[in-house]
């Protein structure tokens, strides 16, 4: 079977696997990290949000042939690293607003949230009701209020 | 000796003295029965049955009898151990749980440990989670195990310390003497242990002494969630247990007939396995991505189902045909309405899965699971091996909404497990979740109510419904107590209608009755069961019962509601939401009331129906109204952790927005069209009030009431009844856009959609 090397979470990492299985299944199913969920897996749900070099993307729906060398792929359990903390400032932020009740769609929404921070302070501007209305990540237990409050604070400190 | 006649030594005994033991082990374990509240006063019949007894009472008294024991343990670390005898599946019972024992322990919250108990036979009844009980019934026995773990440790620290007890305080978990020596609860979890069980008696702490019980606080497991820790089934490492999908029907229930390719599919990369089983056929592989693969290369041929040809149009034919007569018109004025309510998805963001290893002598399963007892029941039966060899783990669960007191994935895996001889980790596709998963049944409910000048003389509410399954074990709490309950030979499903049904206006006679019709349906209780429907109807006639006798809609439920706790939660959030404020047109308000497990509830929502907020442009999403402010106001008695209630309360809002508004499924030839969460449409982001206030109210109890469940009924009723007030037309089919299809069906067969291989593409 054809190998796989890519980066995910700071560490090089080679998988032998086809190339069509999507990174979601590598990562969860291969190489143990769950901290990405499934939900749907057409891209619908959001749940398994994570980053590819800095940006959000949904690993239900890319082959992981399509991964290079050199591309890093940051998971929820990554997140604090990439801020050299315990914790990054938006899961600060969902601690203080206690944000989660089932916890299960959380580290997508966590990582839908950091890049939408992050695509906003590129362009210059801060996060606005129709960004948060613009999320599409399920939150099935509904906390999607505290999601709105705790996103505005963590982007404060970010 | 009771009463007011020199008995108030006695009386306060009485009151605050309960019995618990202490269990013989190497380290502290103390235990007390879980059916400790007192039965409830079960009298003579009467009209208003929830007035003598609820679905709570009626719980927490089938426990009584058959109760096992429930431990705190303390361990040579200086933690407290508890394993929960229910499941956490988001509503925050592991948090209060653990407050619980802080406050009677005197330790602080972050050394006490939840786990959930796996299936527990010996508790009989009393292994359910449902009905938003768990506060109710284990409110005190936690409290009362934990006291007398703290007992224990007093007279082990005394004697360690070589003072009286009485000379002793406990503090952050740590007991200190006069002389400020001080010793950890963990360096007496040995000396504080019992070599014999023994009885022992207990105070409670006093609720004026309480400083961790009715104060906010964030949930134990908070960190595990945002950090990626928390471990859900699907999460679990059981060696062997690979992926495995099931490949399933066209139609609801349908049947494998034959499968055209199964060695073909065999060869497929990764796949370990394939096997027809009852409900299709299952794969098994090294990824779910394979499983995916393997499942839509199957070719499958199908026989019919138990829903075949049927719609939702079929089904409310028979809904309209087995509905009970209201009985000849008054000759007095009245009011009447007819509401629909389509069939609704309860699937949770965790699909229905399952961990199962089935061997020839044992099988043990993982799995979130609110009735893991009869799951642990039918699992022994279903693979041939006495209840003893099956062992059942409750794990976390990515909620439930009802959906997981059923453990269908549960059973399915452990027949896979049995059929290949190996190990599997079992897990839906949404497509399956949504298609073939647990509904919520179709109703219909019709109300008439007759008025005089300003009295209403009586009410009469007919709730027609596709049958609720209710085989989750329930049903066998209310088998077991049918005998005691004041109800008579009605059924199991009338009983739980009516014993969760309060009527809390008054309304003079009448009476409110519930008939089923049409088997086939995968169904099952969906958060608050039949109250979002039946309260919904019964509020949007209120508001055009107001209109007819001339009175402001809040200014009617103020004046007819029985009690001033009821008053006052309408009140608040009339108060907070400023109602009858001026509104532009084509935006309204709406308030509503609902009570139910001994709590109170009142919504106040605002909504914009206008049309640039309907028509705003969202991809593959329903906008439609936006509810724009929503005020709620709860009154639990005792609200053991008032932040836990408000995020109970903003997850009730949501899913009474959705039932109003956007989510329902489409029943057509016998198949439900919806295989995806942008078919599905819960509350998102873009439906969500920006304005939302949850107001706890002061307790007005000694007694926690329960609140998983509790706000969706009002907040349901709000929504519609602000819309009928936007709009000028009273709604009358929910959700209101279930008339127009906003997506378009995936196909059946395959009866999984394909996974996408842009995601790179959307990179943002």
């Amino acid at each position: 079977m054809p190998e796989h090397t890519f980066r995910v979470n700071g560490e090089q990492v080679t998988v032998d696997v086809d190339g069509d299985v999507r990174l979601l299944w590598v990562l969860r199913d291969i190489l143990g990290v769950t901290g990405p969920k499934y939900g749907c897996g057409i891209n619908v749900c959001k749940a398994c949000t994570s980053h590819i070099n800095g940006k959000a993307v949904n690993p239900c729906a890319i082959p992981v042939a399509d991964l290079q060398p050199t591309d890093e792929v940051t998971t929820i359990e990554g997140l604090p690293a990439t801020v050299g903390k315990d914790l990054h400032p938006m899961q600060q932020a969902w601690l203080d607003h206690d944000v989660a009740q089932c916890g299960y769609c959380q580290p997508g929404q966590i990582m839908a949230a950091v890049a939408l921070v992050r695509r906003a302070a590129a362009e210059g501007r801060a996060i606005t009701d129709a960004d948060l209305d613009g999320l599409r990540n399920i939150c099935r237990c509904g906390t999607y209020f505290r999601i709105r409050e705790a996103i505005k604070a963590g982007a404060e400190n970010m | 000796m009771t009463g007011p006649n020199g008995g108030g030594l006695d009386e306060a005994i009485g009151r605050r003295r309960f019995l618990g033991y202490v269990v013989a082990a190497p380290t502290l374990v103390a235990a007390a029965e879980l059916g400790l509240t007192p039965a409830p006063d079960v009298r003579l019949p009467s009209p208003e049955l929830t007035e003598l007894l609820d679905l709570n009472d009626m719980m927490t008294a089938a426990a009584l009898p058959t109760s096992g024991l429930i431990t705190v343990e303390v361990n040579r670390d200086g933690t407290v151990s508890f394993a929960l005898p229910r499941a956490e599946v988001g509503q925050g019972i592991t948090t209060s749980t653990a407050m619980l024992i802080a406050e009677e322990m005197t330790v602080p919250l972050e050394r006490v440990r939840v786990t959930l108990a796996d299936a527990r036979p010996e508790l009989v009844f009393n292994q359910l989670t449902g009905g938003s009980n768990t506060t109710i019934a284990t409110y005190t026995p936690i409290r009362v195990a934990a006291a007398i773990a703290r007992l224990r440790l007093l007279a082990a620290a005394a004697t360690e310390l070589g003072s009286a007890v009485t000379d002793l305080t406990m503090r952050a978990g740590v007991i200190t003497d006069r002389s400020g020596g001080g010793i950890d609860i963990g360096a007496l979890a040995e000396k504080a242990a019992s070599m014999r069980t023994q009885q022992v008696s207990v105070e409670l702490m006093p609720r004026e002494n309480f400083t961790v019980i009715g104060r906010p606080h964030n949930r134990i497991d908070a960190l595990d969630a945002v950090t990626g820790r928390k471990k859900f089934a699907m999460d679990l490492d059981i060696p062997g247990a690979k992926p495995t999908m099931v490949c399933r029907p066209p139609t609801v229930n349908g049947k494998v007939g034959s499968v055209a390719n199964l060695a073909e599919v065999r060869a497929m990369p990764g796949v370990t396995d394939v096997v027809t089983i009852s409900t299709g056929v299952a794969v098994r592989a090294e990824t779910f991505g394979q499983c995916i693969d393997a499942v839509r290369a199957l070719r499958v041929s199908w026989k019919p189902g138990t829903a075949e040809g049927k719609s939702d149009e079929s089904v409310l034919r028979e809904l309209e045909a087995a509905e009970l007569p209201l009985g000849p018109r008054p000759p007095t004025p009245t009011v009447e309405g007819r509401f629909t309510f389509y069939f609704r998805s309860n699937s949770a963001l965790e699909p229905n899965c399952a961990i199962a290893d089935v061997r020839a002598d044992r099988a043990e399963i993982w799995s979130a699971l609110k009735s893991p007892i009869v799951a642990k029941q039918a699992i022994a039966a279903k693979v041939g091996l006495p209840l003893g060899k099956v062992t059942v783990h409750v794990t976390e669960g990515g909620g439930s909404f009802g959906r997981k007191l059923f453990f269908d994935a549960a059973l399915e895996a452990a027949e896979v497990s049995q059929r290949i001889g190996k190990p599997v980790k079992l897990m839906w596709h949404r497509a399956d979740d949504s298609r073939q998963g647990r509904t919520h049944p179709m109703s219909t409910s019709r109300v008439r109510v007759a008025y005089l000048g300003d009295t209403v003389l009586s009410y009469k509410q007919r709730h027609t419904s596709v049958s609720t399954d209710l085989g989750h074990g329930l049903g066998e709490i209310i088998t077991a107590m049918a005998a005691r309950l004041p109800v008579g030979d009605i059924g199991f499903s009338q009983t739980f209608f009516h014993l969760s049904q309060a009527m809390s206006y008054d309304f003079g006679g009448g009476s409110r009755l519930l008939n089923e019709t049409g088997k086939g349906f995968n169904t099952g209780s969906m958060r608050n069961v039949y109250s979002p429907d039946v309260t919904c109807a019964r509020e949007l006639i209120i508001d055009q019962l107001a209109t007819r006798m001339g009175k402001d809609p809040y200014r009617f439920r103020h004046d007819f509601l029985r009690d001033d706790r009821s008053r006052a939660v309408l009140a608040k959030v009339a108060e907070v939401g400023g109602w009858g404020r001026p509104m532009p047109a084509g935006t309204a308000q709406g308030i509503a009331f609902h009570a139910e497990y001994k709590a109170v509830s009142a919504a106040l929502v605002e909504i914009d129906c206008r049309s640039e907020t309907v028509n705003r442009p969202v991809r593959d999403g329903v906008t439609g109204p936006r509810v724009t402010r929503a005020v709620f106001a709860v009154d639990v008695g005792l609200a053991v952790n008032p932040r836990g209630l408000e995020a109970q309360m903003m997850g009730c809002i949501m899913d009474g927005i959705a039932l109003a508004l956007t989510s329902s499924l489409h029943l057509r030839d016998g198949y439900f069209l919806e295989a995806s969460w942008d078919n599905y449409f819960y509350t998102r982001q873009w439906n969500t009030p920006p304005e939302l206030q949850i107001i706890v109210m002061p307790s007005t109890s000694e007694k926690p009431g329960g609140a998983g469940e509790l706000g969706v009924a009002a907040s349901m009723a709000a929504v519609a009844c602000a819309y009928g007030r936007a709009t000028g037309t009273m709604p009358t089919s929910f959700p209101i856009n279930h008339g127009t299809l906003s997506f378009t069906p995936k196909p059946t067969i395959p009866p999984i959609p394909p996974s996408p291989t842009d995601g790179l593409k959307h990179a943002r």
